[in-house]
């Protein structure tokens, strides 16, 4: 029998004592809770967490600055290598015509990521940062551990120090990207020339530190395993009792189409239900989750708020990185009326997670 | 699960509750109370305790092909994108003759299909002799196969080009090969639905008329429900009401089928897409109110397979099938990948979720499998 609910006695005992849940009982909600069991329990967190039935969401944009990239990971259908045909660096004008069409709708946030590209070192992104702090009100939530621990390297300086020159140019936070999972055997696999899972989280210790808030991600539905899904959750939860530094946690599914795993079964929608309210469950140290709508579709990206989702993200005005055919454009007013349909309501924010009046 | 009580306690539902265990029939308040609670979850549990009751773990599901054998009608239904107006120029409509028909069945003599799903327009110019003949060529070409086919519309029109009454034409259906008869065109059953969006169409009176007559035949059918665009919750409830009513008086329906609408290519192009809320409450609230109704079906063509299957915990207790040519609402539209499920596919939907996938005929039979190992090896 796959779900029984007898052993899951004693998980529903701790939720409402409210106790944290160890490694044992991540592994076991995700193998043996049955739906309506996971979204009953990670509602009951959601709603102590966020009492009022507020869904959140930020005015956003991506702005892809490069697609040059020497890391090739396999899953990604976006970098093009060094010196390779169709390579591109986004002039400096065409960065800010996107931030303006952005601040005209009103937008608060851009999150800014590329590729690892040696030809851009730490003074391409000062100089970018600042002629953009410059001119507009705006949110830099930008690049990701990956990018900064090699931009540390290659301008050869502490990542540390990095940081905080960034964050001086401007760089406001940080997004959670590249994260995938936290286990090096699966990075390994997956992505084997990006920095390892315990480089990741020591990148975000720092930012942390530094006062630099950030997200975090987890890509699940590649090649790892039940236990390896649990043991990135419990490594997010560790470094946020060490610093509370992260904002948000954004469970998404590996997208096979298109890329050098293409023939990994993509993940259905329980896979992804669960994910969301186990991460909701094991995660009790961090605030917000988010939905994924970007890659499982308005219906599933809703439903999610029935399983520990708070907050719909971003309003994405493009995306380049994941496969075209697997992505799903969403205008703001379908995201309010998806909150509404969902009998909440829907609440502006800034990337703080700082409540706005609606626009 | 207490945590489930006090969700029920703190959304007024414990007395649905207490009607659920004791099996007792809801009522119309009960109906509008599920479809305005905003705890999908407490509906959720609620329709799958009736769901268990009825099929415990078991999720059907048939290999099904489509064939609609003309979009030529003359009914200019306001939410369809699939008709051809009969004397419309644009060269949109066709008309499959039996061998044509017989011809797409061949195409898949490969599969192991049980069960023939043939609706279509209301052409006036098929005369009542086509029907026969097309369900012959049909039976013939695929005679293991069951012919589940023509609306209760579709049944009102042949009645109506053979002249004769349906008592007469019915048992000529049957014996030319027709099995079962599918659930569509009930639409919503409201006046004012009806005038708004289909008012050329078979009245509710007249669907219930020939529904009636269908199932003294001893012919079984499926009803649906057509759900997100202008009707109300109240028209809602009131539907489920009046399906329960009549099978309460003929119990000829073998499946609920709640229809999300889908707004493109409509003249209601301006409504938005159904929400995943919406698919999983509709099964969640037929589910409840249909307690006399055995399956309730989640078709993922219109609602995505991620959603259909989460519905194996919310009510329903019936993937469809494989669907092998589907042309009616244009397949999955922008909101899902995926244009085909394989047998695999379906399977792993169900198994995941922890039901049992049980392989059916139009008629709901189940049909045999040796063992486990034999449902690994057709899956490869």
């Amino acid at each position: 029998m796959p779900f029984t609910d007898r052993n899951l006695v004693h998980i529903e005992d701790k939720l409402l004592a409210g106790e944290r849940l160890s490694f044992d009982d991540g592994v076991r909600l995700f193998r043996e809770a049955n739906p309506l069991q996971l979204s009953a329990w990670a509602s009951v967190v959601r709603h102590r967490l966020h009492p009022e039935r507020h869904v959140t969401y930020v005015v956003g944009r991506v702005i892809n600055y490069t697609n040059v990239c020497w890391v090739q990971c396999k899953f990604c259908n976006f970098y093009r290598l060094p010196g390779q045909e169709g390579g591109y660096v986004l002039p400096r004008e065409m960065i800010f015509g996107k931030i303006q069409e952005l601040m005209d709708l009103g937008g608060t946030e851009i999150l800014i990521q590329g590729g690892l590209n040696p030809a851009l070192k730490l003074d391409y992104f000062e100089s970018l940062f600042s002629a953009i702090k410059a001119r507009f009100p705006v949110h830099i939530h930008g690049l990701s551990p990956v990018e900064i621990i090699y931009l540390a390297k290659i301008s050869q300086l502490s990542e540390r120090e990095c940081l905080s020159r960034l964050k001086t140019a401007g760089l406001d936070s940080i997004p959670g990207a590249g994260a995938e999972i936290l286990v090096e055997a699966v990075r390994e696999e997956i992505a084997p020339y990006k920095n390892s899972a315990a480089a990741w989280l020591n990148l975000m210790r720092t930012a942390h530190q530094l006062g630099i808030g950030s997200s975090v991600t987890m890509m699940y539905g590649s090649v790892e395993s039940i236990e390896q899904r649990v043991e990135h959750l419990v490594r997010v939860r560790e470094l946020q009792d060490e610093t509370r530094g992260f904002r948000a946690f954004i469970p998404w599914s590996f997208q096979p189409e298109g890329t050098h795993l293409g023939e990994v079964k993509r993940a259905s929608g329980f896979d992804y239900l669960r994910t969301v309210a186990v991460s909701r469950l094991m995660l009790d140290n961090l605030p917000n989750i988010q939905s994924s709508w970007l890659t499982q579709g308005p219906k599933l990206g809703q439903i999610a708020l029935q399983y520990g989702v708070n907050d719909m993200g971003s309003t994405i005005i493009e995306e380049n990185v994941v496969s075209k055919e697997s992505v799903f454009m969403v205008p703001l007013p379908e995201i309010e009326r998806l909150i509404r349909d969902a009998g909440f309501t829907p609440v502006r924010r800034n990337t703080k997670y700082e409540l706005l009046p609606l626009g | 699960m207490r945590v489930i009580a006090q969700q029920l306690r703190r959304s007024g539902l414990e007395d649905i509750l207490v009607k659920i265990q004791e099996v007792r029939r809801l009522g119309f308040d009960d109906g509008i109370r599920l479809y305005t609670t905003p705890d999908l979850t407490a509906v959720g549990y609620l329709a799958n305790l009736a769901r268990e009751r009825r099929s415990g773990d078991r999720t059907y599901f048939v290999r099904n092909l489509h064939i609609n054998y003309t979009n030529i009608c003359n009914k200019l239904c306001k939410f369809c994108s699939f008709y051809a107006a009969p004397n419309s120029e644009d060269g949109r409509g066709y008309i499959l003759s039996p061998e044509d028909a017989a011809a797409r069945v061949a195409q898949y003599s490969r599969e192991p299909i049980r069960e023939i799903h043939m609706v279509a327009g209301i052409n006036p110019k098929l005369p009542y002799g086509y029907y026969l003949d097309l369900l012959r060529a049909v039976k013939a070409a695929r005679p293991e196969a069951q012919i589940k086919a023509f609306t209760m519309i579709e049944l009102a029109q042949i009645a109506r080009v053979a002249k004769r009454s349906l008592v007469e034409v019915l048992p000529e259906l049957q014996a030319a090969g027709l099995a079962a008869c599918p659930g569509g065109g009930a639409e919503v059953f409201s006046e004012r639905v009806h005038e708004e969006l289909f008012r050329a169409k078979l009245d509710n009176a007249g669907w219930f008329e020939v529904t009636r007559a269908v199932h003294r035949a001893g012919i079984r059918s499926n009803v649906t429900m057509l759900y997100g665009h202008i009707e109300t919750v109240e028209e809602k409830v009131r539907h489920l009401l009046h399906v329960r009513e009549l099978q309460d008086e003929t119990g000829g329906f073998m499946c609920f089928v709640p229809l999300a609408f889908d707004p493109s290519r409509t003249e209601l192009a301006h409504l938005p897409v159904t929400t995943g809320y919406a698919n999983l409450r509709e099964i969640a609230v037929g589910r409840l109110l249909l307690d006399n109704v055995e399956h309730v079906k989640a078709f993922w063509i219109m609602i995505t397979p991620g959603v259909a299957q989460m519905a194996l915990w919310y009510g329903a207790d019936d993937l469809d099938g494989t669907v092998s040519h589907y042309e009616i609402t244009h397949a999955l539209g922008t909101h899902s990948h995926r244009q085909v499920l394989t047998v695999e596919q379906l399977l792993d939907l169900s198994l995941e979720v922890g039901r049992v996938p049980v392989e059916r005929d139009a008629l709901y039979n189940a049909i045999e499998q040796p063992s486990a190992v034999s449902l690994q090896s057709f899956s490869g």
